[in-house]
C-alpha cells in the first residue's frame, strides 16, 4: 500500500520524462532551427566582421547590450523570487519555485553570451578575464565590467547549485522508476539519496541558507549591471537611482517571463492539478505591485532629469518623449504600466489568459526599455561629433529572435529530463499535520514514548 | 550494538503509508533498547510534523557557511590586494588599492564562498554520493521505511515484532545486499 496522492505526482510529474508526444518534437524542432539560424548569422558577423551590424560610431551598444541586461533581468525571476518565497514559506511557492528556477539559469546563460557575441573575435573572450596576463593586460578591478565577470559567475554558479539541490530527492525517485541506462544516469545524478531525517534536514539547512545567500547577489547582480551604465558620462546615464531601478524592472521582467513559462507549462505537459489559477492570480499580483513601482522609477528618473534642465540630457529626454523614439518610449509605457495595471488590478481580468496577455506586454516593454536606455543615449551625447543614428541589421535581429529560441528550447529540453516541479516539496506540501508530536524527556530527548 | 553480535549484512524493517504508525514503529523500537542511530528512518519527504523526523537535526552548515564567507572574503582581499600592488595603475586619479569598487569584488567572492561551501557541507554531512545502507524503493512512493539494519542476530524476532504492531504494518527480512537498489 502506498500514499495515493504521493503515487499520483510521481505519475504526473515523471510521466513527460518517460513518454514523448508528437507536441515535444514540435516545440524541439522549430526553436532548434531558429537557434541553427542564430548561429549561422553570428559566425557570418565572425567572418564578414561587424560591417555586417549596424553598430557603429557612435552607437557600439546595440541589440547585442539590450539583449544582454534584458536576460540578465529575466533571470531575477527565479532564484531570487523563489528565494524570497522559500523564506517567507509561502506554502503556494511549491509547484513554482523550480520553473521559476530554471529560467535564471537559462537566461544568464544566454545573457552572458553577449558579450562574447558582442565581441569582434570571441576567441579572444579570455583576455576579458581578471587574471594577471603576461601580455601586460591585467585586470582593473576598478572596471565595471569586471565587476559583471565577478557578479554574473556568483550568481551562475548559485543559481545552478540553488536549482540543482532540491532536485536530488527528484531524481532518486525518477532513478527508482527508470530502466536501463537513464537508470544509471539519474542514479548518479540522485548521488545515493535515501531519505534519511539526516539528510532532509541538511538539506532544508542548505537551501535556507542559500536563499538568504543568493537574494543579495541577485540584487547586486542588476546594480552591477546597471553601473555598466551609470558609471560612464553619458547623457541620461549618470544617475543614481539606476541601481534599484534596474533590479526593480528585472524582477519585473522576471516575474513576467515565470508567467510566461507556468502558462506554457500547464498547457503542453498538462498540469493543471498542480498550477492552479491562484498561482497565476498571486503572481499577477506581485507583476501589478511590480508595475507600479517600475512606473514610480520611471516618474522619477523623467522628473529629475525635467527639473535639471541640463540641455544634453534634455535632448535625450526630448528624443524618448516626443522625437524619433517616441513611438517606442509609449508603447513600453503602454505595456510596462498600462497593461498590467488594467489587467491584474481589476480582479476580473486577473486570470490566465490575463496573466499570459499581461506578461507578454511586460515582456516587450521591458526590452524596449532597455533599447531606450542604450540607443538613445549613445547616439546623442554631449558633443556634435557623437551625434548618430543605429539601425539594427538582420544579422543582429535573427540572433535576438534565436535567443527567445534557444530559451524555450532549453526549457523544453529541461522539462523532459528532470521533473518541472519539485515533487518532494509538492509531497510536503499534501502532508496532513498531525497532533502527534510526543513531549520530550530526560530519557529520551526528541520525544516521550508512546506505546 | 557491536560489530561482533550482529548479524552483519541484514536488516529487518518495516514500511508504513502513515506518519503515525511510522512513529508508533520507532517508539517501539526504542521500547527494545535501541537509540536513535541505530535505528533507519527514510521518508519521501521531509516529516518534520513527527518527532522521528527530527532525529538529527542539529547540524553544522550555518558555521560551515559562515567559515566559507570568510575564506572568500580573504581570497577576494588577497587577489585585489596582490594584484593591484603587483601592477599599479592610475585609473581617474583613484588611490591604486582603491576600497569601493573592490568591496563589490570582495563581496561576490564573499557571496560564493559562502555559497560552496554550503553545498559542500551538505554532501559531506549529509553522506551524499556514498551509497550504504537499507533501502526500498516503494519510499519514493510514499511509504515510511523504519527498519534496523545489522541488528543483534538474537534480537531479530523482537524487533520484527515491534515492527509489526502499527497498523498496516509490512515487514520485510532481507539481506543488505540484495535489497539495496541504489
Amino acid at each position: 500500500m502506498s500514499h495515493p496522492a504521493h503515487q499520483q505526482i510521481n505519475r504526473d510529474l515523471i510521466r513527460p520524462l518517460l513518454q514523448t508526444s508528437w507536441r515535444f518534437y514540435v516545440l524541439v524542432v522549430l526553436p532548434t532551427a531558429l537557434v541553427l539560424a542564430g548561429l549561422i548569422s553570428w559566425f557570418s558577423q565572425m567572418f564578414f566582421g561587424f560591417g555586417i551590424s549596424g553598430i557603429r560610431w557612435p552607437v557600439f551598444w546595440g541589440f547585442y547590450v539590450t539583449n544582454f541586461v534584458f536576460w540578465i533581468g529575466i533571470s531575477h525571476a527565479g532564484t531570487l523570487i523563489s528565494a524570497i518565497l522559500r523564506l517567507v514559506n509561502a506554502g503556494w511557492r511549491r509547484p513554482v519555485t523550480r520553473c521559476a528556477e530554471v529560467i535564471t539559469v537559462f537566461a544568464l546563460m544566454i545573457g552572458a553570451m553577449f558579450p562574447i557575441i558582442h565581441l569582434g573575435r570571441p576567441w579572444l573572450a579570455f583576455w576579458l578575464f581578471p587574471y594577471p596576463s603576461e601580455r601586460l593586460i591585467w585586470p582593473n578591478f576598478r572596471s565595471p565590467l569586471v565587476w559583471d565577470f565577478f557578479a554574473i559567475n556568483t550568481y551562475l554558479t548559485g543559481s545552478v547549485l540553488f536549482l540543482f539541490l532540491p532536485m536530488i530527492p527528484d531524481f532518486a525517485v525518477v532513478r527508482d522508476r527508470a530502466t536501463g541506462p537513464r537508470r544509471r544516469i539519474y542514479s548518479v545524478l540522485a548521488l545515493g539519496w535515501r531519505g534519511t531525517p539526516r539528510q532532509w534536514h541538511r538539506l532544508e539547512t542548505a537551501m535556507q541558507i542559500m536563499a538568504i545567500a543568493i537574494i543579495p547577489v541577485a540584487v547586486s547582480v542588476h546594480t552591477i549591471v546597471s553601473f555598466d551604465f551609470s558609471m560612464a558620462p553619458v547623457p541620461m546615464w549618470q544617475t543614481t537611482i539606476f541601481g534599484p531601478y534596474f533590479v526593480a524592472g528585472a524582477i519585473f521582467s522576471g516575474i513576467a517571463a515565470l508567467l510566461l513559462a507556468m502558462a506554457a507549462l500547464r498547457r503542453f505537459l498538462h498540469l493543471e492539478a498542480y498550477l492552479h489559477p491562484v498561482h497565476f492570480q498571486n503572481l499577477g499580483k506581485l507583476l501589478l505591485v511590480m508595475a507600479l513601482l517600475w512606473g514610480y522609477f520611471v516618474f522619477n528618473e523623467r522628473l529629475v532629469t525635467y527639473y535639471g534642465n541640463e540641455p544634453a540630457e534634455m535632448a535625450v529626454f526630448w528624443r524618448t518623449q516626443r522625437e524619433s523614439f517616441a513611438p517606442l518610449y509609449w508603447t513600453m509605457v503602454i505595456c510596462n504600466f498600462v497593461l498590467p495595471l488594467v489587467l491584474m488590478g481589476i480582479r476580473r481580468f486577473r486570470t490566465i489568459t490575463g496573466c499570459i496577455i499581461a506578461s507578454l506586454g511586460v515582456v516587450l516593454g521591458m526590452w524596449l526599455e532597455r533599447y531606450l536606455i542604450i540607443v538613445p543615449a549613445l547616439g546623442h551625447k554631449y558633443l556634435p561629433n557623437s551625434f548618430g543614428t543605429y539601425s539594427p541589421q538582420p544579422v543582429e535581429i535573427i540572433i535576438t529572435a534565436a535567443t527567445f529560441a534557444a530559451m524555450i528550447l532549453l526549457y523544453a529540453l529541461f522539462a523532459k529530463v528532470v521533473p518541472i516541479i519539485s515533487m518532494w516539496e509538492l509531497k510536503a506540501g499534501e502532508h496532513v499535520s498531525p497532533d502527534l508530536i510526543p513531549p520530550a524527556t530526560e530519557e529520551h530527548p526528541l520525544g516521550e514514548l508512546h506505546l | 550494538m557491536t560489530a561482533s553480535d550482529s548479524a552483519r549484512g541484514t536488516a529487518v524493517y518495516g514500511l508504513y503509508a502513515s506518519g503515525q504508525s511510522a512513529q508508533e514503529a520507532v517508539n517501539r523500537l526504542r521500547a527494545t533498547g535501541l537509540a536513535d542511530r541505530d535505528i533507519t528512518i527514510l521518508s519521501a519527504q521531509p516529516m518534520e510534523d513527527f518527532e522521528f523526523g527530527h532525529i538529527d537535526k542539529r547540524n553544522w552548515l550555518w558555521w560551515i557557511a559562515c567559515g566559507g564567507g570568510l575564506l572568500g572574503m580573504a581570497s577576494a582581499f588577497g587577489l585585489t590586494w596582490i594584484t593591484e600592488m603587483s601592477w599599479p595603475i592610475n585609473v581617474g586619479g583613484l588611490p591604486i588599492y582603491a576600497w569601493w569598487p573592490n568591496l563589490i569584488i570582495i563581496f561576490e567572492l564573499t557571496m560564493l564562498g559562502a555559497i560552496l561551501a554550503t553545498v559542500i557541507g551538505l554532501v559531506v554531512t549529509a553522506g551524499l554520493g556514498r551509497s550504504r545502507g537499507i533501502y526500498d524503493p516503494e519510499v519514493t512512493d510514499g511509504n515510511i521505511l523504519v527498519g534496523v539494519e545489522n541488528p543483534a542476530a538474537d534480537k531479530f524476532e523482537e524487533l520484527q515484532k515491534a515492527l509489526e504492531s502499527p497498523a498496516g504494518a509490512r515487514v520485510k527480512r532481507l539481506p543488505t545486499s540484495g535489497q539495496d537498489r541504489r
